[in-house]
């Protein structure tokens, strides 16, 4: 997908300040074509809207044909690195299985993890050159992952490329901002027509882990 | 407009508007791409794409000759392509300001090495400016310009990934400095560079390189931030805010500035800490610099840091024996996910011939090097943008595919055939070069996420007007047909890439005729350019013979019993796995 570079926004004056002691590192992983940017987009206006330092790292390039792609979102008092290492994620938001279990490393002790309950066939495994892992879901609960249908959800919606805001709504649980501003980022970062679908599948994002 | 969530390639877009630059010059290459992008979409100043970093950078200077800011973007190993009209803008020095922002890609996330942009800064005296995050990038973009003017000169601004595809929070002030275009008058003793005015202008330098050095030790881009004196680190860009988060207490020489480097300012922090470090990734630009002073800098004392690749806390943290935070081993036996072609992609037929006459590909930089990889695994070379046509005319010099007895066949992309294919083929005509060359042409510059070119005749205004490709009247496209015959190519054929067998009638005649010169054109669009669905083929009796599984799309897999079976949620119905079917066991029949 081309890059969106018209996504610079402002930061709202209006929203309900948040203060946060300690800099928190949320971790979005998936495949490329996911949806990942726009979920840490929407985080980002969220904590930045709130009066909290933001950093937002993504990866473009090569990753983007359907490769493992990755967006770190740091928030905080004053962000430092914004370079999740091994460890460091308090939160990672995986939007595919696998990818979930390759990211399984970045999270910290005692901190959360959210997969989307999805497996996207890697060409190589297509192609015979490698296998799909055994027992994920089996290795995922080991792990203490929370298993989110956020694909059918967001089917049941009627939105089937509203899983990523799904995820967000899930995310959302774990972090102190508010629902309202969380669903003013959706209505000012998603196109007009789909933010009612938008916001619905959101909700059922965070009833979905509630 | 008050605080701005921006990328660093957005900041540096937002602070040379700013600063009032009127033209912007650029060939898009990760990680700079979206600086122009970005530019081009503000009011009151030009941006183009040019064919490539070279022509960028000269259409950089006659601007900024002429008497207008101009900023031109480029990746690291764009900076290689620009590098001779680089070297002598180091010596004319401007006009108006000139600003070079080089990107560079520790790690290789997108490119084919990760080499240090700084080192031509160094090379070619110019200052060099690099920012730890976005507000910095804003600022310096603002301050590169005022530099240039005053110092008359051409100034890098560099980064690495991290701070291109980074959003930070920016303090942005909106307003754009009006800057008056600067009188142009004839200095041929300025830009003439002829041997008696280079052997000045060179002097000139020197003198420049002095005041700069002045500059240097007591600009606030440079910055002494003491803490604990028992550790004391000397480091830039990104390495910044990854030493204070893996080392808080530490004292810190930040170099807003890495060329020319302040010598008293760094002997002045040498004598207030214990023990010196240089923390930086991928090369040892600052620490041979920081050495040649008489500095003493001592290894870290947990262990060296990793000479190659992007530096990240952790490894500051293993270095400097501070305490790491525990965690989960990685999973192990996970299946790899490259980036593989799009469902559709329409070089995806064409390697699956080239493999299956198992030529020797010279390849080349864009989407299609993925023909590297499994299922094709039929690239055998690349290199650089252009070098698959003059490498294929080297393999014919060494009778390469005669003692092998395979096809060399070189493989290039539209857009970097008009970057740098072109000559390739002029030398291989112009000394009887034989053999069969493919211009993949999608239409688009694909990889870095379908910007225009000459091929397709989309401007960079054109872009920022959504114009898509398949748009654009024919008469504002290069014609390649046309530019093959001049050139003097003995046969040009266009091929539809999306047709199997025309592909393989095309290839097996070329490479069958050894006396001749051949290029074929193999033409059709991304499939970011054209999202079209049609219908998807169902599979009836099939065979398992796995020849559709082979071609290496995305939509295709097997279920438990071997049996192929489609994705309708990736299937584009391109019809390429229905010509992959030996059988005829795939139809888009009802």
């Amino acid at each position: 997908m081309p890059h969106d570079t018209t996504t610079n926004y402002g930061v709202s004056q209006n929203a309900n300040k948040v203060v946060l002691d300690e800099t928190k590192t949320i971790m979005l992983v998936g495949v490329g074509g996911q949806g990942t940017i726009l979920a840490g987009q929407l985080l980002a206006m969220v904590a930045a809207d709130a009066g909290l330092d933001v950093k937002v790292s993504e990866i473009h390039g090569m990753s983007q044909r359907g490769g493992s792609v990755s967006t770190v979102v740091r928030v905080g008092k004053k962000v430092d690195s914004m370079i999740a290492d091994p460890g460091c994620a308090d939160i990672v938001v995986a939007f595919e299985a696998i990818e979930a279990l390759r990211a399984q490393q970045y999270v910290r002790e005692g901190g959360r993890l959210f997969v989307n309950d999805e497996r996207i066939t890697p060409v190589p495994v297509n192609i015979g050159v490698c296998q799909m892992p055994e027992r994920v879901d089996e290795r995922l609960a080991k792990i203490g992952a929370t298993i989110i249908d956020a694909a059918g959800i967001a089917r049941e919606v009627g939105s089937p490329r509203s899983t990523n805001v799904v995820l967000v709504g899930a995310l959302s649980t774990a972090l102190p901002f508010e629902v309202q501003e969380w669903e003013e980022a959706i209505r000012r970062r998603v196109p007009p027509k789909t933010v009612e679908a938008n916001l619905e599948a959101f909700a059922r994002g965070r009833e979905a882990v509630a | 407009m008050g605080k701005q969530l921006l990328s660093g390639n957005e900041a540096i877009a937002q602070g040379a508007w700013e600063a009032g630059v009127e033209v912007g010059a650029a060939y898009p290459g990760t990680p700079s791409t979206e600086t122009l992008e970005n530019l081009v979409t503000k009011p009151d100043v030009y941006c183009e794409w040019a064919p490539n970093e070279k022509v960028a950078l000269e259409v950089g200077l006659g601007a900024a000759m002429g008497g207008v800011r101009t900023l031109v973007t480029m990746k690291h190993v764009g900076v290689n392509v620009a590098a001779d009209p680089f070297m002598s803008a180091a010596n004319t020095g401007v006009n108006a300001g000139l600003v070079l922002l080089a990107a560079d890609d520790p790690s290789c996330y997108s490119s084919q090495n990760e080499q240090d942009s700084r080192h031509y800064a160094a090379f070619g005296r110019v200052p060099c400016l690099d920012p730890s995050d976005s507000q910095e990038a804003y600022e310096m973009a603002q301050a590169a310009f005022q530099i240039s003017e005053q110092f008359d000169t051409l100034v890098m601004l560099h980064e690495t990934m991290r701070i291109a595809h980074t959003k930070t929070l920016v303090e942005v002030a909106g307003e754009r400095n009006q800057v008056e275009p600067r009188d142009y008058e004839s200095r041929p003793e300025k830009f003439v560079m002829m041997p008696a005015n280079a052997v000045r202008r060179t002097l000139a330098a020197n003198d420049r390189e002095d005041e700069l050095i002045a500059w240097a030790e007591t600009n606030e881009l440079n910055r002494m931030e003491l803490r604990d004196p028992a550790v004391g680190i000397i480091c830039a860009g990104a390495l910044y805010p990854h030493v204070r988060e893996a080392l808080p207490e530490a004292s810190v020489l930040k170099l807003g500035i890495t060329w020319p480097l302040p010598p008293n300012l760094i002997r002045d922090f040498a004598s207030k800490v214990e023990k010196l470090y240089v923390v930086e990734e991928a090369c040892t630009y600052l620490e041979t610099r920081v050495r040649a002073l008489g500095v003493e800098v001592s290894e870290p004392p947990a262990g060296r840091l990793p000479r190659s690749g992007e530096v990240t806390p952790a490894h500051i943290r293993a270095a400097f024996g501070a305490a790491a935070p525990s965690h989960m081993e990685a999973a192990q036996g996970l299946p790899p996910r490259p980036p593989a072609f799009c469902a559709g992609c329409p070089h995806r037929l064409v390697y699956v011939e080239l493999k299956r006459i198992k030529a020797i590909v010279t390849g080349d930089i864009g989407c299609y090097t993925l023909g590297a990889v499994a299922p094709y695994r039929s690239v055998d070379s690349v290199i650089d943008m252009g070098a698959s046509l003059s490498m294929a005319h080297g393999m014919e010099l060494a009778n390469a595919g005669e003692r092998t007895g395979r096809s060399v066949i070189g493989v290039i992309g539209d857009s970097t055939f008009a970057h740098s294919g072109i000559t390739s083929l002029l030398g291989t005509v112009y000394n009887g070069g034989k053999g069969t060359l493919c211009i993949l042409d999608n239409r688009t510059t694909a990889m870095t996420g379908t910007q225009g070119n000459p091929v397709n005749g989309v401007t960079l205004t054109d872009q920022a007007a959504r114009v898509n490709p398949l748009d654009v009247p024919a008469g504002k496209q290069l014609d390649l047909v046309k530019l093959c015959e001049a050139i003097g190519v003995d046969e040009v054929e266009v091929v539809d890439a999306q047709d199997a067998k025309a592909i393989r009638a095309a290839l097996k005649s070329a490479v069958s005729h050894t006396d001749k010169l051949s290029v074929i054109i193999f033409k059709a669009p991304c499939r970011l350019l054209d999202r079209s669905r049609g219908v998807m083929p169902v599979i009836r009796d099939c065979r398992r013979c796995g020849r559709c599984i082979q071609i290496g799309c995305p939509a295709l897999g097997k279920d438990e019993t071997g049996h192929a079976v489609i994705d309708p949620s990736q299937c584009i119905g391109c019809n390429q796995c229905v010509q992959s079917c030996p059988f005829g066991c795939i139809t888009k029949e009802a």
